[in-house]
């Protein structure tokens, strides 16, 4: 027995010991198929780092051939990027630090215990900075090889990079954590959860937006500007002198130029520093008032409204438990202001993708029949990936969100197959008038003919169809039934695999439509005749290739889930 | 009521449920105890449909589980041990959507519905979503949902946890009537007690075996404990006795 006077104190590793257990043992486990997944993961890893290396190395060799521009060049990509990065990492500092501080499984053990509260604080701030930057860290690192390769940053280089990394990654975890702390104290943790998921999307979008008004493409053409001077004075302009971003540029450009800048490593470090002081000032002040209030349940009443008596109306020929199904759906849907919310998000990258296609130099000399008409064939590229990203983020986890209710699910005589049908429909209809809504509207604005426009329509609405079931199917063959945050199930292998399966059908679809399509523009162009079975064969093909898409995962996941034991 | 034939359950080389066979009648109120990891919630879990047998047979009310399992279902109600519910529907919409998956709607289950809710105190409740409901609540509620169809059979994993002295006392009533009217309830629970004074029969498990089964006094005839209450009787079945002494624990 300790003795009386002396106060245990869990040490910081303790403290952090369950969650390197945790990663410990999920590494090691020995599932079926681990081997090819890990195998999928590096693949994929790597190739998505070389794409990024590769394009961004070609740039900056370009930028190096640019005499007196290219440092500005290459400085103001590098400053654009660290914003870029500083934003995200802000804010999702911000959205992890109310799950790890505040409402994580663990906290009521180590709340309870007797642990040191600086210690706590220090276990809690790197658990939240180590989830919310990770992403980040992967993306940096064929970044930093770009510019280390293509300026001959020599072999100190990552050194530097490290050095001046770090104390990038901790600020954002504690101010983020700072700002989550404050949020706390002055609403319950439900309604900080609700408020920040939609301050969240509506920053991510007003940066999108943003970014897309800038057009930071304008930088690559110093003919569109009036003058060469106002070009440069752009350039010279430091992007966020008061932010660690413009430090690590400085510091990371002034090594590769051979004028090392201690200052702004220095800063750096001493600013990161500074900003855990105050941030531990801020715990010990205000944690365990904003713990206690974060355990109150934010009571909402929802009583019934005109609008949900007209939608048990409008679903009532389904029967009743159709009806109970797709109403539980849309109920679920959009009292969840995390999922409801990127619903903003998905509306600005919509006016992004229009404003896009508005902006595409597809008027006057030189611009042919053939491209005009060709261009909203490829658009349906373009439209297909984004319903099947928006696909993966709202129709992929919803059987897995049915994790700890399957229970009920599974025990009442409801068939499998209603249950997938209801989510299917639920999931497609509003993905369907997104899809015919861009694919009108850039159509209208390409003034496309008439065969395009119908090809077009038709093409989306097979395609949104198949992906949705494609989405569902993949879901549920890959469910994640213990992950409780809906944003994250996406991420999972796979997501990943639903993606490839997506890019593999969409351009499936193009291939088999591409030879009726040229066939009816040369046709128009050069009055060759057309050929109706070659229209049948290409068209009909797609629209075979699709409805397979739809039905057959669905049937998958229906036996799938017949079988689940939970 | 519910009949099980040599039903096993196995876990790759864990066998969870070893070839039990059980008789549950109709009207009866049986009581499953065993000690923690004996088979009883996989047991149970199979009778619901959410676990799929290994081996046997599981008949409710003359249907057969395997063959027809939308047919049994629609006779059964099951309360879980641990209450998980969405979130983010009320409790009003809770129970009307466990009655549509029932096929079941319209002014009787909404009267149903009121009923139960009121009965548990959840009335000032219906209307606030689950997520601001306690855990015993959320018990609540989901007790009511497995009684708003009116199910020929209930299944229920440890019924009392979580709820309060007065719940309690209104869920063994309920239980009671409940089976007085015909239907019929089977429950696991730790709670001796509860299974001594309110069941009608009752079984013990221990590492996937029924070791008994019958009325008290069936018990205590078959581990020959007299006039013992069935706490020394389960301790004496389940091989419980072999306890550590608490001296040696506590000066460990």
């Amino acid at each position: 027995m300790p003795d009386v006077g002396v106060r245990p104190d869990p040490s910081f590793a303790l403290l952090l010991r369950p969650k390197w257990l945790t990663a410990r043992a999920r590494a090691m486990a020995n599932e079926r198929g681990r081997t090819a997944r890990l195998a999928v993961l590096g693949g994929m890893t790597l190739l998505f780092w070389a794409f990024i290396y590769a394009m961004l190395h070609r740039l900056l060799m370009y930028f190096r051939g640019v005499p007196d521009l290219g440092p500005f060049l290459a400085g103001k990509l590098l400053g654009l990027i660290l914003v870029g990065f500083f934003s995200i990492l802000l804010l999702s500092n911000i959205i992890t630090a109310l799950s790890s501080f505040f409402l994580a499984r663990d906290l009521d053990l180590l709340v309870a215990s007797p642990a040191d509260w600086l210690k706590l604080y220090g276990a809690k701030l790197l658990e939240t900075g180590v989830n919310s930057s990770w992403m980040v860290a992967l993306l940096a690192i064929p970044m930093f090889a770009a510019f280390g390769t293509a300026y001959h940053g020599g072999v100190l280089f990552p050194l530097i990079v490290a050095a001046v990394f770090v104390p990038f990654l901790a600020v954002p975890a504690v101010i983020g954590s700072a700002i989550t702390l404050i949020l706390v104290n002055v609403f319950p943790a439900r309604r900080t959860r609700d408020i920040l998921s939609v301050i969240a999307v509506l920053a991510a979008g007003g940066i999108v937006l943003l970014f897309r008004i800038v057009r930071p493409e304008r930088l690559a053409r110093p003919e569109g500007f009036r003058s060469l001077v106002e070009f440069v004075t752009i350039l010279r302009t430091p992007t966020s002198p008061f932010l660690p971003s413009e430090w690590v540029q400085r510091a990371v450009l002034g090594w590769l130029n051979y004028r090392p800048d201690w200052m702004a490593v220095y800063l750096l470090w001493s600013t990161a520093a500074a900003a855990f002081v105050l941030g531990a000032l801020l715990h010990r002040q205000l944690y365990s008032i904003g713990f206690s209030k974060a355990q109150e349940s934010g009571q909402r009443a929802a009583r019934s409204t005109a609008l949900g008596r007209a939608s048990h109306r409008a679903f009532r020929p389904l029967g009743i438990l159709k009806r109970e199904l797709v109403l539980k759906e849309v109920r679920l849907f959009f009292r969840d202001t995390t999922q409801w919310s990127q619903l903003i998000l998905l509306a600005v990258l919509v006016v992004v993708y229009v404003f896009n296609i508005k902006y595409l130099p597809l008027r006057g000399e030189g611009i042919t029949f053939f491209l005009v008409n060709v261009v909203p064939f490829l658009n349906l590229v373009l439209a297909g990936f984004v319903l099947a990203s928006v696909a993966a983020r709202f129709i992929f986890p919803s059987v897995s969100l049915e994790g700890r209710t399957l229970w009920l699910l599974r025990s009442s005589p409801m068939p499998v197959r209603d249950l997938l049908w209801a989510k299917f429909w639920v999931g497609t209809t509003p993905l369907l008038l997104l899809a015919l809504g861009i694919v009108g509207v850039t159509n209208a604005m390409l003034q496309v003919s008439d065969f395009m426009f119908t090809v077009s329509v038709m093409t989306i609405t097979f395609m949104t169809l198949a992906l949705c079931g494609m989405a569902l199917g993949f879901g549920t063959l890959f469910p994640q039934f213990e992950t409780e945050n809906a944003a994250q199930i996406p991420t999972s292998f796979g997501g990943m695999v639903f993606m490839i399966s997506s890019i593999a059908l969409i351009a499936a679809v193009v291939v088999l439509e591409a030879r009726p399509v040229y066939g009816y523009l040369s046709a128009r162009l050069y009055g060759t005749p057309t050929s109706m079975t070659e229209m049948i064969i290409g068209f009909g093909a797609a629209a075979l290739l699709c409805v397979a898409a739809t039905i057959v995962p669905i049937g998958i996941a229906q036996r799938r889930l017949e079988a689940v034991e939970r | 009521m519910i009949s099980l034939q040599k039903l096993s359950k196995r876990y790759g080389s864990f066998t969870a449920v070893d070839a039990i066979d059980l008789e549950v009648p109709r009207g009866e109120l049986f009581g499953f105890l065993g000690p923690n990891g004996a088979g009883k919630t996989t047991t149970l879990r199979m009778i619901a449909g959410i676990l799929r047998p290994t081996g046997g047979r599981i008949t409710i009310a003359g249907v057969d589980l395997a063959r027809d399992p939308v047919g049994a279902k629609m006779k059964l109600g099951f309360i879980p041990d641990r209450p998980f519910i969405y979130e983010k529907l009320t409790g009003a919409e809770f129970l009307r959507f466990v009655a549509g998956l029932y096929d079941q709607e319209g002014p009787e289950v909404e009267h149903r519905a009121r009923e139960l809710l009121a009965l548990f105190d959840l009335e000032p409740w219906r209307d606030e979503l689950v997520e601001s409901y306690s855990h015993g609540m959320r018990q609540k509620l989901i007790i009511s949902s497995a009684f708003v169809h009116r199910p020929e059979v209930i299944v229920v994993d440890e019924p009392m946890v979580g709820l309060d002295p007065k719940a309690a006392r209104i869920l063994k009533d309920l239980f009671r009537e409940y089976t007085h009217r015909g239907h019929t309830i089977m429950m696991s629970t730790h709670t001796l007690e509860v299974a001594e004074t309110l069941c009608d029969r009752v079984a013990i498990i221990a590492q996937g075996t029924i070791r008994a089964c019958g009325t008290m006094d069936d018990l205590r005839r078959s581990a020959d404990a007299g006039t013992q209450g069935l706490e020394q009787i389960f301790l004496r079945l389940t091989g419980e006795n072999a306890a550590r002494e608490l001296v040696e624990v506590l000066n460990a």
